[in-house]
């Protein structure tokens, strides 16, 4: 053990707090924070701490989103320093025995369980899939994915849309229209909800996986058939932080055309496959392995649908502490709570708004002991609400 | 969750569900949308009623209506009662005839269309020959007269409507029994009116609208008499003697003909223009009735002076010295007047007028006329309704004191009974006293006797009275001045003009316990009121709620304020005003809540939420929830809208702007109308191309309208800590915020001094932003709280306050279980994620199981965007049932719906109609009633000549069909024998069956 674990975390000591997980097994050490050295010795060090000198490692850490991102060259090395805020968590898997499908959004995060409600999108969500992988997400995240490849018709594109409680808009339109099925009777024509028209620099435009004239079929698992444009505009609103939209796109010629059973190649990135990168600056593309997709075509995790982590509630007790609202443990999911450091990108956003609001409308019956406890939480910076 | 539950827990779930909900609707409350039609039946004393839309309702002594719709969407022109039948006849505006009947089923009688029929001309005729114009249903019974555009009479047999083409009075016929010299064989024009001489079921007269009468014999097919009018027919009236007949025409005028004696051609008696002198207006229909010693009543519609009076809406009555011109509010669709007596035919006691907006009934034998206050078809809408709200099993004493004080307001009104009383009501009396009150923009609450079949105003409280408004409210009851002529006289209460909107009421909220009322208005302004029984003078202080509390950059471009009367006001026995709380911007209120035992009254604008001790008359809170980069809240509602003297002074202005440029830029002109063109149709095209389109983007926390209070909600709950609870005070708004305030009352003894505070606990942001549009506090039991004074008098259990509470936010799109004291999610239902639509009004009830009386459920009523009614299980939020209720393009309708605590609810079909609807199982309020057919006076049995079998014997077996059903309940009330009784039903069935297929030939 290192001494200096038990040193408190603190910015201007220029420390940072490491706690590394092998197994069962923690390490707790720091880091200095503006001399982190290179990667390689990092690895070195991790592989020391660990005791375990030879065994292939593969690195991840918890970001600020609780998301697990690898560390595996100098600059998410570097990236994964300057974001811990105050502790650097790090995940340590043998790389034989890695699960690279732990990688990406919500992954330490996300409840294990098997929810029911997802039976709607996948009936055979039991039947355990060596998952597909094309390569390591570096540290961008995704902003959009093809999901469920091979449970859909291949004229059908499933694509998940993240908003990551960013501030960029999803920026779509849908309409009504009329679309053509095939039924017992023959061809018939039904109404049908299309997109409209993209929004340009908006997030759907981006992944390039959605386009003007597209068929909406599904949101979230639920058909559109027979709701009218102002019910799956309120839908799509409704599940606006984790969208998923199964779709019969237009240009039929981008397809994804199944291999055999299992492994699906991707061949519908294309022209869309640096959008990730250039939305987030930080990516180094230098050190970016050559193919690089920027969406990661998996399957759609069943209990996602249920996931609430976009979804998360500010409290504001008049203690001034301000939490986002954990899950009560009478709740349905029975899985221990994993708590996360900050629950939204936009919640500072809001928390100055409401700061600012409780400041201007001063309440004509508050106590001046009551006003200096507010202002007493407004300097307190322990979590991202700054009350 | 669903794969894991037995198949048997989900079918047992399924039972119960269908023993505690059941959707219906009910009854329709209030004044049909758009009357056409009127008919009365004076053998059955039913009225009916047709309206634009193809409804017909049928009203008989107060609970007794029964309601049809025809297939088509087309008006009801005509409605008109078999004589001493059960059966009615419609006209449509399609030309259409349909059957009518109502017939027992189960011991309740129901309307139902039997049959259908429209007029077919000779091949090749125009299809005016055909337009029915006027209808008579002859005193047989079994005759349809059809009067038509074309000039011919139709004979048509009822109930089959089948022609009698041998019987038909074509116009030919009645041309040539015409001498010559009557004006040169002129055009007779359409059939006008068609009349049964009332003493000689064989004599019928045709009025043709040129003006020409004729007196058909129906045996000998010949015209018997002709009467010579040469003004343009409106009307005709045989008199009850048979010797006279009375004809109104289109310059205003009336006369009199002689038809008795042999003389085919009649004399005029008498000829008169009531209101001369100067041109008149058409007398549109004429009815005169005699009494039994004296002079006869004569009644008139219309004929006013056409250029000083032209626009008013009369009916004037005429009886020895007494000459009155009733004066309507709205148009006249038609009047009838009822008759004393076992066979109907002695004196006239009432008249019944139907205007477009309401039904007034006048007692013609009292002195003065008074008006007779009508159980049903009250105009809800005499005021445009603003808000409604209900309130359930009102205790016997506060009912008792509004019924006394509404008593006190109806000394006007006649004391006679309703004269109309066909039917039996057999509906059970309602379980418990339900008051349903209604808000109206000129700042009335209306109290409404809802828990019945019938919806019977109890009391009026008007709360313009605490105001300065420039209107005078002695305005409306100026009466004509001694010696005017015509000598009006004002009926009638449907006045849809206020003289300040700001008056309107937007919130009302009422404790029946404690007989506290609060209500909210349209100008920020919140009265507090209390029952009493004896006038009062008093003066009403007003309190000003400053919502803003120093927010800068903001404007109201809003009304103002409403001006408070300093002087004492004398407030008449009822609900008197005694606080006014008055917020500062006077934005229209957007919740309201009252808690009787605290003696706290909590309102919201969309700029912030105050709280009112109305015990010590002071602001306890106010809180400002104001976004400051919304502009819409902080520039007021009316920004947009200019004042109407400013916008008419503009456009006039552009009017003589154009003209004058107009002349000075002739020239230039083609070149800049050419490019304007253009311009409109690049435009055009572009909105051609353009479709409906809806963008998808989450809701930002700059939206307009975030601070906009939704709900308020009083809990005495563990809001700090989980041993101790306390009052506590909850807002939501429009912007997914939730407040709460702890709240501390002073002891009971010193409650009237020491203070009472607030002290902010808890806020929640909603991370979906959707607009909160409920709060509620679930015990320990995960029932909600009951309400204020209700434990105190018994009548709700106390809540559990051993296990912990939770906190239910209902938001349009979520409905989310917190835990409490703590703050943290528990459960969780997401409507608008899995089915697109949001929550517009909810309720709490409780549902009690139709199988055994002490079964029930808490649940939440629910209406949808898409007018859908969910039912939302407590404390679990599960969705039960779902039953489409409203059209989704209803917004109005879905904005008005307004739920009760026994799970059924009201909604606006149309400005003055309340719909009814129960979600509850056991709960359901719907008329039950029985109609009879008439035991038939003699005259009506006589032998009469039918002139074929068939249909002599399916006159047989509809009364066979009747007097069984009639036998067969008798007997099965008798033995009980079930048995016997379903037999029976399956033969009348089938006998019903063949005589539809009859029908149908």
């Amino acid at each position: 053990m290192n001494k200096n674990h038990r040193v408190p975390s603190n910015r201007t000591l220029g420390a940072v707090e490491v706690k590394s997980k092998f197994g069962a097994e923690f390490r707790r050490f720091s880091l200095d924070r503006f001399k982190p050295g290179r990667f390689d010795e990092f690895y070195r060090l991790l592989q020391h701490m660990h005791r375990i000198p030879n065994v292939d490692l593969l690195v991840g850490y918890a970001d600020v989103h609780g998301d697990l991102l690898p560390i595996n060259n100098d600059d998410n090395y570097r990236k994964a320093i300057s974001v811990a805020d105050p502790v650097l968590r790090l995940f340590l898997q043998r790389k034989e025995e890695a699960d690279y499908s732990a990688f990406g959004l919500d992954s330490l995060t996300r409840p294990k369980k098997t929810v029911l409600a997802a039976m709607l999108l996948r009936p055979d969500a039991n039947r355990k899939k060596p998952p597909v992988i094309i390569s390591l997400p570096r540290d961008f995240r995704p902003v959009s994915s093809i999901i469920d490849v091979d449970i859909l018709p291949e004229t059908h594109r499933r694509v998940r849309l993240y908003k990551h409680g960013q501030e960029k808009p999803l920026g779509f339109y849908i309409r009504d229209g009329s679309s053509v099925r095939v039924t017992p009777q023959g061809l018939e024509k039904v109404p049908g909800i299309f997109i409209s028209r993209m929004v340009p620099g908006g997030l759907a435009e981006g992944t390039g996986l959605l386009a003007v004239n597209d068929e909406v079929l599904e949101v979230n698992g639920i058909e559109v058939q027979a709701k009218s444009l102002d019910q799956v505009t309120d839908m799509m609103i409704a599940n606006s932080h984790n969208l998923i939209v199964t779709v019969k796109p237009a240009n039929q010629r981008n397809n994804i055309v199944r291999s055999g059973g299992g492994g699906a190649a991707s061949r519908s990135s294309g022209h869309s496959s640096d959008s990730g990168t250039s939305f987030y600056g930080y990516s180094s593309p230098g050190t970016a392995v050559a193919t690089t997709p920027a969406h990661i075509i998996q399957n759609f995790h069943p209990e996602e649908l249920e996931s609430d982590e976009d979804d998360e509630d500010l409290v504001v007790e008049v203690d001034g502490e301000a939490v986002p609202i954990p899950r009560a443990s009478s709740a349905s999911c029975t899985i221990p709570f994993i708590p996360r450091y900050v629950p939204h990108l936009d919640l500072r956003t809001t928390n100055e708004a409401l700061a600012s609001r409780n400041n201007a409308g001063s309440l004509g019956t508050l106590s001046t002991a009551d006003r200096s406890l507010e202002g007493r939480s407004l300097e307190e910076d322990g979590t991202v609400i700054t009350l | 969750m669903k794969r894991f539950r037995r198949h048997g827990q989900e079918s047992q779930r399924e039972r119960i569900k269908q023993e505690l909900y059941g959707f219906n609707k009910t009854v329709e409350h209030g004044f049909p949308h758009q009357p056409s039609a009127l008919g009365f039946s004076p053998s059955l004393q039913l009225l009916a009623i047709g309206t634009r839309s193809g409804a017909i309702k049928l009203y008989g002594g107060p609970g007794v209506e029964f309601m049809g719709l025809h297939d088509e969407n087309a008006a009801v022109t005509q409605v008109h009662f078999l004589p001493h039948q059960v059966e009615l006849v419609t006209l449509l505006d399609d030309n259409s005839l349909h059957m009518w009947t109502l017939r027992a089923h189960h011991g309740v009688s129901e309307l139902l269309e039997i049959g259908r029929f429209t007029l077919t001309g000779p091949p090749g005729a125009p299809p005016s020959v055909t337009c029915v114009t006027a209808v008579l249903a002859h005193s047989s019974g079994d005759l349809l007269l059809l009067g038509t555009e074309g000039g011919h009479v139709f004979v048509v047999k009822v109930p089959g409507f089948r022609e009698l083409e041998e019987r038909n009075i074509s116009l030919e016929k009645v041309t040539n029994s015409v001498p010559e010299e009557y004006g040169g064989r002129r055009i007779l024009e359409h059939v006008e009116s068609l009349q049964e001489n009332p003493v000689n079921q064989r004599q019928v007269l045709i009025g043709y609208g040129r003006g020409l009468m004729v007196i058909w014999d129906l045996d000998s097919q010949s015209a018997i008499k002709h009467i010579p009018a040469t003004q343009q027919l409106e009307s005709v009236w045989w008199t009850e003697d048979g010797g006279h007949v009375l004809s109104s025409h289109s310059d205003g005028s009336y006369c009199r003909w002689k038809v008795a004696g042999d003389d085919p051609q009649s004399e005029q008696e008498k000829s008169e223009v009531p209101y001369g002198h100067f041109p008149c207006k058409a007398i549109s229909k004429i009815i005169q009735l005699p009494t039994e010693q004296g002079p006869p009543f004569l009644f008139l519609s219309g004929g006013m002076p056409r250029a000083s009076y032209g626009d008013r809406h009369c009916i004037s009555v005429i009886h020895s010295k007494t000459h009155v011109a009733l004066d309507f509010t709205s148009r006249i669709i038609d009047f009838f007047v009822i008759r004393d007596g076992p066979g109907h035919t002695g004196e006239p006691s009432a008249l019944v007028v139907l205007v477009e907006e309401e039904l007034v009934v006048i007692d013609l034998q009292t002195e003065g006329w008074p008006v007779i206050q009508t159980p049903y078809l009250v105009p809800l809408h005499c005021s445009a309704i603003t808000c409604s709200h209900h309130v359930s099993a009102i205790p016997l004493k506060l009912w008792e004191r509004v019924l006394s004080a509404g008593a006190l307001q109806n000394t006007h009104y006649s004391k006679k009974p309703w004269p109309m009383t066909g039917g039996q009501n057999l509906a059970p009396d309602p379980p418990q006293r339900d008051l349903l009150l209604t808000g109206h923009e000129d700042g009335t609450v209306r109290f409404w006797d809802a828990s019945g079949v019938c919806l019977y105003p109890m009391y009026k409280l008007s709360t313009a009275g605490v105001f300065l408004t420039d209107s005078d409210p002695n305005d409306n009851l100026n009466q004509g001045t001694e010696g005017e002529w015509p000598p009006f006289r004002k009926v009638g209460c449907f006045d849809p003009y206020s003289d300040d909107p700001r008056l309107g009421i937007q919130k009302i909220h009422l404790c029946k316990y404690s007989g506290y009322l609060t209500v909210a208005g349209t100008a920020g302004q919140i009265l507090v009121l209390e029952l009493n029984d004896e006038a009062a003078e008093q003066t009403v202080e007003a309190t000003v709620a400053d919502l803003l509390q120093g927010q800068e950059g903001f404007r109201w471009k809003g009304h103002t304020r409403l001006e408070v009367r300093e002087e004492p006001v004398t407030f008449p026995p009822g609900f008197q005003p005694f606080a006014l709380v008055q917020c500062q911007p006077p934005a229209v209120v957007t919740a309201l809540t009252l808690h009787s035992e605290w003696k706290l009254v909590t309102f919201g604008t969309s700029h912030g939420f105050g709280l009112y001790d109305y015990q010590q008359k002071n602001n306890v809170l106010v809180r400002c929830t104001l976004n400051p980069s919304d502009q819409l809240a902080m520039e007021g509602p009316l920004s947009r809208v200019k004042s109407i003297k400013k916008s008419l002074r503009q456009s006039f202005r552009r009017i003589r702007r154009s003209r004058v440029s107009l002349r000075k830029h002739h020239v230039n002109n083609a070149a800049k109308l050419q490019q304007a063109n253009a311009r409109l149709e690049a435009e055009l095209a572009e909105m051609e191309l353009a479709p409906v389109q809806r963008k998808i983007e989450p809701r930002s926390p700059d939206d307009s309208f975030t601070g906009l209070v939704r709900t308020l909600y009083f809990a005495d709950t563990f809001l700090s800590d989980s041993s101790h609870n306390t009052p506590s005070l909850w807002a939501g708004t429009n912007g997914g915020s939730v407040f709460a305030y702890q709240l501390r009352l002073p002891p009971v003894e010193c409650r009237g001094e020491d203070p009472v505070t607030a002290h902010p606990a808890k806020e929640i942001q909603l991370m979906h932003r959707a607009p909160v549009v409920g709060i509620l506090v679930l015990d320990g039991h995960g029932s909600p709280l009951p309400e204020p004074l209700e434990v105190a008098h018994d009548l709700a259990r106390s809540p559990d306050m051993q296990g912990s509470h939770s906190l239910l936010v209902i938001s349009e799109e979520q409905f989310k279980v917190f835990t409490l004291p703590k703050v943290s999610a528990k459960m969780k239902l997401k409507l608008t994620a899995i089915d697109g639509s949001r929550v517009r009004r909810v309720g709490v009830a409780w549902f009690g199981s139709n199988r055994t009386d002490d079964y029930g459920e808490s649940g939440l009523t629910v209406l949808t965007n898409q007018g859908d009614l969910h039912v939302v299980s407590l404390p679990g939020v599960k969705l039960q049932v779902q039953y489409p209720c409203i059209r989704r393009e209803d917004v109005s309708g879905i904005a008005s719906c307004v739920f009760t605590k026994h799970g059924q609810g009201f909604y606006l079909i149309s400005p003055s109609e309340f719909e009814r609807f129960s979600l509850s199982a056991r709960c359901v309020v719907e008329p039950r009633s029985l109609v009879e057919v008439p035991s038939q006076t003699p005259s009506a049995t006589l032998p009469r000549a039918l002139p074929d079998g068939a249909s002599v014997e399916r006159r047989y077996t509809h009364c066979f069909y009747k007097s069984s059903a009639r036998r067969v309940m008798e007997h099965a009330l008798l033995n009980d024998e079930s048995e016997y009784l379903r037999n029976n039903q399956t033969t009348l069935t089938e006998l019903n069956l063949n005589q539809l297929q009859h029908l149908c030939e």
